[in-house]
């Protein structure tokens, strides 16, 4: 469902994502995980169109990133690390806005937006507008809107950021029941490694900017001769405190320019 | 053109809810209007120029169009730094027409703006030279409204942070406005001014639509209409190709 090869991005001199390699099954739940300023968001940025990779390809479904952008952002559905939602439009608009730039028809498009906001148990507030959501709801949204079109592969990057532990235990039952019922392929990063432990299928351990393993949880576990999967991760990366992504990409950029690369 | 239509009602939506907004930023142009009107109108009058509101109103118009179009290129920097932008990136729709209902968006805000102004030069006495004269002036309202939200644009594509973008607005808004002709005749100037106010793009926009409410032209509709259009499709261009490269 998403083949990887070769991928690398880089911003100057400085090397983002370097020779990426890996595949994701169809129905899979594939966990990718580093520390802060891996590649992480990089690569998601790659695999979904955001970002045009340096050298390396992408195929999503055997299309590729690049040339059939289009046709691969109908198959993906995506929730950013960041909110993405406006403020100022209710629930429902948020949900028929993202239904109608996708051409998802009309009659279908009310149906499942009734469907969905009731899975994630909104639809009692779906006129009230998005800026009067907690943090909670408004993860739940955006989940909900990237269901909407029907997607074949949906990337999750940090879905729970800053969630309570209740919400953010729905979410992922929620989350395993789609994959579970639709074959929805999930591609997710997190730093919550019990959550992956519960969901994930496979994982790939990125660290500045490469692939350092990949497998099973238990797979993983094993390799490192662990007992937990934090302790594998902690194996593979070290335990040194990284700088935060946030930072990390605008001065790759600001890097990129003064160098005039 | 479902991709325009949905871009340039969302923008429309959110003008509608925000009467802050609104008000905000008409308060400029009625200050203006109000207090510089009524202020140089005795003056104006004793210098044999006629009535000095029947003169301004056009250019308080012109002026209420330019900045709030130029505000719609802060709503972008606004969306792409809070997220909102990533969600329209990952649609499967070109940019190119992101950027065009945006845009739309933009400019139709700036003309009920602009529409909103003329309805308060009206009550402060301006009476345009005839009620058939207003298409032509709606048509000088668009294009200035165009051009100058695709300016908005094409600076916000390049911007990251809010506050530099309001900076280069004051560094912008301002001295395009007072080169425009918006505020005093730009007849006998000195020579370097004289050309700079022919540099602004503005002056054409502020022309026309004091030509089109009064009939007196001073650089010509044709002129003028031929600079808006130019200029718009140009900065058209340049805030397409500019918003097209938005990296996130």
């Amino acid at each position: 469902m998403i083949a990887v090869s070769h991928l690398t991005k880089t911003f100057g001199s400085l090397v983002a994502v370097q020779d990426v390699s890996f595949r994701v099954g169809k129905g899979e739940i594939f966990a990718f995980l580093g520390p802060n300023g891996a590649g992480k968001t990089t690569t998601v940025k790659m695999l979904t169109t955001l970002l045009r990779p340096t050298s390396g390809r992408v195929q999503i479904d055997g299309l590729d990133t690049i040339r059939h952008a289009r046709e691969v952002r109908r198959k993906v559905g995506i929730v950013f690390q960041d909110t993405s939602l406006d403020g100022e439009l209710t629930a429902y608009e948020t949900m028929d806005f993202h239904g109608s730039l996708y051409r998802v028809p009309r009659n279908f498009r009310a149906a499942r937006i009734k469907c969905l906001l009731n899975l994630f148990e909104l639809w009692e507030r779906r006129d009230n507008q998005v800026n009067q959501f907690s943090g909670g709801m408004q993860r739940r949204l955006e989940i909900a809107r990237c269901l909407l079109h029907g997607p074949e592969i949906i990337f999750l990057d940090e879905p729970t950021l800053g969630l309570d532990p209740q919400t953010r235990h729905r979410l992922w039952t929620q989350v395993i029941e789609l994959n579970q019922q639709e074959r929805v392929t999930v591609f997710l990063t997190t730093h919550y490694l019990d959550e992956v432990e519960r969901v994930a299928d496979r994982i790939a351990v990125i660290d500045h900017g490469k692939i350092i393993a990949q497998g099973s949880p238990a797979e993983l576990e094993e390799q490192t001769a662990s007992d937990t999967l934090e302790e594998a991760f902690l194996e593979l990366t070290g335990s040194s405190i990284r700088e935060e992504r946030s930072s990390f990409l605008p001065r790759m950029r600001k890097m990129a320019k003064i160098t005039g690369r | 053109m479902n991709c325009i239509y949905l871009l340039w009602l969302l923008q429309v939506k959110r003008y509608i809810r925000s009467r802050a907004r609104i008000f905000a930023s008409l308060g400029q142009p009625l200050l203006i209007l109000f207090i510089l009107g009524f202020g140089v109108e005795p003056i104006f009058k004793k210098a044999g120029q006629g009535s000095y509101i029947q003169f301004l109103s056009p250019g308080v118009v012109g002026m209420a169009l330019l900045s709030t179009s130029v505000l719609s290129g802060l709503r972008l920097v606004w969306d792409r730094q809070f997220g909102v932008l990533k969600a329209t990136f990952v649609a499967p729709e070109p940019r190119i027409l992101v950027m065009f209902g945006r845009t739309l968006g933009g400019a139709t805000i700036a003309l009920v703006q602009g529409l909103i102004t003329m309805v308060a030069c009206l009550v402060a006495g301006f009476r345009p030279a005839g009620i058939d004269r207003l298409p032509i002036a709606l048509i000088f309202m668009l294009l200035i409204a165009l051009m100058f939200t695709a300016m908005g644009t094409a600076i916000a594509s390049n911007l990251k942070d809010l506050q530099s973008f309001q900076l280069i607005m004051n560094f912008l808004v301002a001295p395009i406005s007072l080169l425009s002709g918006a505020l005093y005749p730009l007849t006998d100037l000195p020579l370097l001014l004289k050309w700079i106010t022919r540099l602004d793009p503005l002056s054409y926009g502020v022309d026309g639509l004091r030509g089109a409410l009064s009939g007196t032209y001073r650089f010509g509709p044709w002129l003028d209409l031929a600079v808006l259009s130019i200029c718009t499709l140009i900065l058209l261009g340049i805030g397409g190709y500019l918003f097209s490269r938005i990296e996130l």
